[in-house]
């Protein structure tokens, strides 16, 4: 790496850019794998990449699969700014639809206004209590909150699988491990006609600027940025540790529970075995890539839901492995980090003029 | 009561599953100790599974998956090691997207093994031994790398403590910027260690394909990359530790399967749970203390070093 040298300062264009350069990098191997896979590339590229935009009823499924990782993904960018590393949405997420999806079931014969708030507010507690979980081990016992936070996502699929086996089973649903169908009333409003997107997706974005204040605009929000940026200006400082731990994942795991509610108040309409195929990891890429910032998290977000649409696109069209939207989640990722190395050094021209110590 | 075949039973089945653990921890161990935090275990483990796999349906050779595996592993830890080492990225979240990544490559390669299987690894069978009763199929039944991850353990402990290869790898997790003073190159040897905890990982992986359960289904091992990562931490970064937390740990799991035949009255699914809630309970065991954690951690864990 002798051609690199470290900038004066880091370049803002760069961290913008690097997104991007990370997007950009990702469709250009995927092409190449389309390529390998034997497909036309522009074909597939265009299959996987561009259909999904080209019908209203692609762009609502967008915004669909968008709403959790956005839910998700705006939480975990909070805590991720102050180095509070909650990996574990997903179970937050689970636990969340478990909670509303027994609020659902229980007042399964009231036809009453007040039961799709109280399922979010279920769901949004699920995800608090859950995410509590680590937040405690960690401000009280020091342990690593990574570790704890991804334990109990498995705890969670458990759980779940137990109560849709067992006490949850659609006693009517001929053994299938999966609740009743909720009623009308627990379902969240459809934005359209003829579309799946539902409520959810405003309230995602309504979160997503609620975080963008938060983070710009409080006296914690800053607290946290500066425990993530110089832990040891905050130590001097005298922000509490403890407490940033307890809002990052407060925030984060009612987000992620309310993500939950989405799923079964949407367009599962039950609870199933499975509430989420990982959108809650898909997040984690989403909030990096979103270079952990509200506005950025919505449009990564779109980004991740476009290749989770893509890959069901041209799994049905093209016959292409749905597991190609796994990769292309890890490979993103990677080439971000690896573009990123750009915010803090370029290249040293070749020849060896000298500086000014001006740069841009 | 339980019987005496169910016991042996149980406790052999439980070097089945703490083999893994065993292996995957040891390689992650090393890694660590140069000061490099691979989060990345569980991806690593799951190529391993499905390479290991589907070589050996290819070959019809146990020993070139599992070769193939530690290849594999290797491969996807260099793609670590070069992001972290030599383009200084940040350890946590390069950790993270090679476990996303892992998922995602092992589902994309395994999708046409699905279904099939491969004659399981053989059990060693030792001449008298094997035929002893009690000690005979609790200590001389099990297949080779029951053994082999035995050995590991003892071979890397010996190294760290008592060659110059490990004290350098100790030197240079302690503190970089001295390793480097004195001469030694902190990234070559880093990248030595992170390969060979890929290798291992691979392997690891390669055992729950071919010897536990001999098929691959994706996203097998079921959060055992993590469990590994925590397991390290159990053993206060010591190869001893590793064997006692990985048996213990092995036979939480067993407990789901033979749970229900001991008579335990447990739903499946809260049997399931154990293995993970355990790995938490230890956690916060041996973490409730600063000072243990602050005494045996490497110093530089997850930091990068750039040499100039």
């Amino acid at each position: 790496m002798s051609t690199l040298e470290r900038r004066p300062e880091p370049s803002r264009r760069m961290m913008l850019a690097s997104p991007l350069i990370a997007a950009a990098a990702m469709l250009l191997s995927g092409s190449v794998l389309f390529l390998l896979l034997g497909q036309e590339p522009l074909h597939a590229f265009y299959t996987y990449f561009i259909t999904p935009w080209t019908t209203p009823y692609g762009v609502g499924e967008l915004m669909l699969k968008a709403t959790p990782l956005i839910l998700c993904g705006v939480g975990l960018a909070i805590g991720f700014r102050a180095n509070v590393n909650n990996i574990g949405a997903d179970g937050q997420l689970t636990v969340g639809a478990i909670c509303a999806g027994a609020v659902a079931l229980y007042f399964d014969e009231v036809q009453a206004w007040w039961v799709l708030p109280l399922m979010l507010l279920a769901g949004a507690l699920g995800g608090m209590l859950w995410a509590a979980i680590p937040a405690l081990l960690r401000t009280r016992f020091n342990t690593n909150e990574i570790l704890v936070s991804l334990m109990l996502v498995y705890v969670s699929y458990h759980l779940l699988s137990y109560l849709v086996h067992g006490p949850m089973r659609d006693p009517a649903g001929f053994n299938f491990p999966q609740s009743k169908m909720f009623s009308d009333a627990a379902m969240l409003p459809l934005l359209m006609e003829g579309l799946r997107v539902n409520a959810a997706f405003p309230l995602s974005l309504l979160a997503a600027a609620a975080a963008w204040f938060f983070c710009r605009h409080t006296f914690a929000g800053y607290r946290m940025q500066v425990s993530g940026l110089a832990p040891a200006a905050a130590l001097y400082a005298g922000f509490s540790e403890p407490r940033n731990v307890w809002l990052a994942f407060m925030v984060s795991g009612a987000l992620a529970g309310i993500a939950g509610v989405g799923e079964v108040a949407g367009p599962l309409g039950q609870l199933q075995p499975s509430v989420s195929p990982g959108y809650g990891f898909a997040a984690i890429i989403v909030a990096y890539v979103g270079r952990l910032h509200p506005l950025g998290v919505v449009l990564s977000a779109v980004l991740m839901s476009l290749l989770y649409i893509g890959g069901e696109t041209a799994q049905i069209e093209l016959q292409l492995p749905s597991a190609i939207t796994g990769m292309f989640q890890g490979l993103l990722l990677f080439y971000l980090l690896a573009a990123d190395l750009f915010i803090h050094y370029r290249f040293k021209p070749r020849k060896r003029a000298i500086s000014t110590g001006v740069s841009a | 009561m339980m019987s005496s075949e169910l016991l042996i039973a149980f406790l052999a089945s439980t070097a089945g599953a703490a083999t893994p653990l065993v292996v995957a921890s040891m390689g992650e161990l090393v890694t660590e100790r140069s000061g490099v935090l691979n989060l990345g275990l569980e991806g690593m483990m799951l190529v391993g599974a499905v390479v290991g796999f589907g070589a050996t349906l290819a070959t019809g050779q146990i020993w070139i998956g599992l070769l193939a595996a530690m290849a594999a592993g290797m491969l996807m830890s260099l793609v670590f090691g070069f992001l972290v080492l030599t383009l200084q990225t940040n350890q946590v979240a390069t950790g993270l997207a090679l476990t996303l990544f892992g998922i995602g490559v092992s589902a994309f390669l395994g999708r046409g093994y699905v279904g099939q299987t491969v004659q399981p690894m053989a059990h060693l069978h030792f001449p008298l031994l094997s035929g002893l009763p009690l000690v005979g199929p609790l200590l001389f039944g099990f297949d080779a790398m029951v053994y082999a991850s035995i050995a590991l353990v003892v071979l890397i402990g010996w190294m760290l403590a008592r060659t110059r290869l490990g004290l350098i790898i100790r030197a240079v997790g302690e503190s970089p910027q001295s390793a480097h003073a004195i001469g030694f190159p902190v990234i070559g040897l880093r990248y030595g260690t992170v390969l060979f905890g890929g290798a291992l990982a691979g392997l690891g992986g390669a055992y729950l394909s071919l010897a536990l359960t001999p098929m691959w289904v994706e996203g097998m091992t079921a959060g055992r990359g993590w469990i590994a990562l925590a397991q390290v931490v159990f053993a206060t970064w010591k190869p001893r530790g590793v064997l006692v937390g990985a048996y213990l740990f092995g036979g939480v799991t067993v407990l789901q399967f033979h749970g229900q035949g001991m008579g335990l009255a447990i739903p499946a699914e809260f049997l399931s749970m154990l293995p993970y809630l355990a790995t938490i309970v230890v956690l916060v065991l041996i973490c409730r203390n600063p000072q243990t954690i602050l005494l045996n951690r490497p110093m530089s864990l997850g930091q990068n070093f750039k040499p100039d």
